[in-house]
């Protein structure tokens, strides 16, 4: 008896350990950002881009890459989403269902979901290089729609199956096609998980550093057209950080809260959106 | 796109109740085609990335023997020696210290949620294991620069330093799927177990553990496979030297990184493109067998389940 409370003790301790540890990580990641990038983090580095001498030190800020990251991000998660959409509704049992060809599909959003960012960038650079066209904004967003696909469809995938089967019914029996069905009624009340969904690939896709690295290219400017090179804050940190400059390293850290406030906000907006438009579902 | 254009087209003018039945079913046969032609691209996407990779890596390929490609530890580009063995040893090093870190603490913290927890520390845990989730690579890279390589524990550019950011980045992904999978074991088994005596981590263990193994061994796969190809957080602490470690406290040069580094940059050197395209495709078929692998496990555990 005393050996089974012990070994339940000791269990105890350990899960409470283990939890201890992953919410401590989060904690230091956010205090050790603060402490490290608050410092330099000030309105120059928001809405100045780049002077010169700004890698030395100088004057300046990092607003070619938060724009660009925005661009890229919203490029993206807009195709994706669209694609993505298509691809979930399509694989409702009314249209595939339990086919072969249903299930090679999910075998296959389950590859490319596994697929590392640093081979969507190089595939992409490699077929960019093939068609004659250089980093550039457009290159970017094609190589993180690609990375975004599997995550959104996946995610819609799972919220599609989610709706009641007698809610779809009920709409069939009033004699709507499928597409009605799909759009009126299945996207309609999946609405709450589809913006998480999508938030949560437009954080992927803004966050993601190895997709862009070939494709995007980097620039001090902000893109105006789809061809112009493109910066991005992951690649800004990045950059920075590899500067032998304390004051540059510095900016890197503060760049780096930047991203994490950005990230944050889209986790935040992401909740409250979610709450407010489940009111709006059939329960 | 052939439409299927049947008797119903009627002329502009007459609206009729039959007109606006055909312009649903126009509607519903466009968008059936559309979907199924992204569903069809979703779907061989995966060829087309393994076609495109091989085509690019063929050079190397035919250029050097296969055994000379994954053995040797030679890499000398500009001699056309492409040995990818230290490159291929770092990523497992770093992907299973990370993978032995991660493991057990996902899997105890998750059991903890889904059993033990008061309502209260749950409902806090969850948004800050997705908020970890969401966390960029680079941020992470920076914290294990800041936290463990230079500042703080100062344990250097080596495989320990990668393998803790990259644990610390897979638990939520491995936690998160876990706990889901723990919170599906029926209330009446667990409550059987208990009215016999079982204490509650023997009911834990023998019976919550035990019903979610197929769960618990897709969601540690998809933790390891995303570990496997993490590129800037793991370049960035990982030190970066072609050598095979031996022991955690070595420096290592994963193949992620050695694609980061260089492709792009050293195109004039013969072949160094086909090798960096080489490595993507060794990724690529990684990530692809552990898929395969992970659905043969399952339904082999599954069947035996039912």
């Amino acid at each position: 008896m005393h050996r089974r409370r012990v070994e339940e003790a000791i269990f105890k301790g350990l899960m409470i350990a283990s939890i201890t540890i992953v919410a401590g990580s989060l904690l230091s990641i956010v205090a050790i950002l603060a402490w490290k990038g608050l410092p330099a983090l000030n309105i120059a580095m928001v809405t100045q881009t780049p002077k010169g001498g700004y890698y030395l030190g100088k004057e300046g800020g990092i607003l070619n890459a938060i724009v660009g990251s925005l661009y890229l991000a919203t490029g993206a998660t807009v195709l994706a989403f669209i694609i993505s959409l298509m691809v979930a509704l399509f694989l409702q049992r009314e249209y595939i269902g339990k086919t072969r060809f249903a299930g090679l599909v999910r075998l296959s959003l389950d590859i490319l979901w596994g697929i590392p960012s640093i081979v969507y960038g190089a595939f992409g650079f490699a077929i960019m290089l093939y068609m004659g066209i250089r980093a550039s904004l457009l290159g970017g967003i094609i190589v993180l729609t690609l990375l975004e696909i599997p995550i959104l469809t996946r995610a819609l995938d799972e919220v599609v199956r989610m709706i009641p089967k007698d809610l779809k019914e009920a709409s069939y029996a009033l004699g709507t096609t499928r597409l009605e069905t799909s759009f009126k009624v299945v996207a309609r009340q999946a609405l709450p998980g589809i913006i998480t969904a999508v938030l949560l690939a437009f954080g992927r896709g803004i966050g993601d550093a190895a997709s862009i690295l070939f494709t995007a290219g980097y620039t001090d400017r902000i893109p105006t057209s789809l061809f112009d090179p493109v910066a991005s804050l992951p690649l800004a940190i990045f950059f920075q950080l590899g500067t032998p400059f304390p004051e540059v390293q510095a900016r890197a850290y503060a760049s780096a809260v930047i991203l994490l406030v950005i990230i944050l906000s889209i986790s935040i907006v992401s909740r409250l959106l979610t709450k407010r438009l489940a009111r709006n579902t059939v329960k | 796109m052939t439409v299927d254009q049947g008797n119903n087209i009627i002329t502009l003018n007459t609206v009729s109740k039959k007109t606006i039945v055909s312009r649903r079913r126009l509607a519903e046969l466009v968008s059936t085609r559309l979907m199924l032609a992204a569903t069809a691209f979703v779907g061989a996407l995966v060829l087309i990335i393994a076609i495109g990779l091989f085509l690019k890596a063929r050079p190397i390929l035919e250029a050097n023997s296969l055994g000379e490609l994954l053995f040797s530890s030679t890499w000398r580009p500009s001699r056309g020696e492409f040995g990818f063995f230290p490159f291929i040893m770092g990523t497992l090093w770093v992907t299973i210290l990370a993978g032995l870190i991660a493991m057990p603490i996902s899997i105890l913290g998750a059991l903890y949620l889904a059993e033990y927890a008061p309502k209260r520390i749950s409902a806090l845990m969850k948004p800050a294991i997705d908020l970890l989730a969401g966390i960029p690579p680079v941020v992470y890279g920076i914290w294990g620069l800041l936290a463990l390589a230079i500042g703080g524990i100062n344990i250097g550019f080596n495989v320990l330093t990668g393998g803790i950011v990259l644990a610390i980045m897979v638990i939520p992904v491995i936690m998160s799927v876990s706990e889901e999978v723990f919170r599906m074991v029926p209330q009446e088994i667990k409550e059987a177990s208990l009215a016999i005596g079982a204490t509650k981590w023997e009911t834990a263990k023998n019976v919550v553990i035990r019903n979610s193994l197929p769960g618990l061994a897709a969601a540690t796969i998809l933790g390891f496979s995303r570990a496997f190809g993490e590129t800037m957080a793991v370049l960035m602490v990982v030190g970066n030297i072609a050598r095979v470690p031996s022991s955690v406290l070595d420096p290592a040069y994963p193949l992620t990184a050695l694609i980061a580094n260089n492709y792009g940059e050293m195109m004039s050197i013969p072949l160094y493109d086909s090798a960096l395209l080489l490595a993507a495709l060794i990724l690529f078929l990684a990530v692809v067998f552990f898929n395969v692998a992970a659905r043969l496990v399952l339904a082999k555990i599954q069947q035996r389940w039912a």
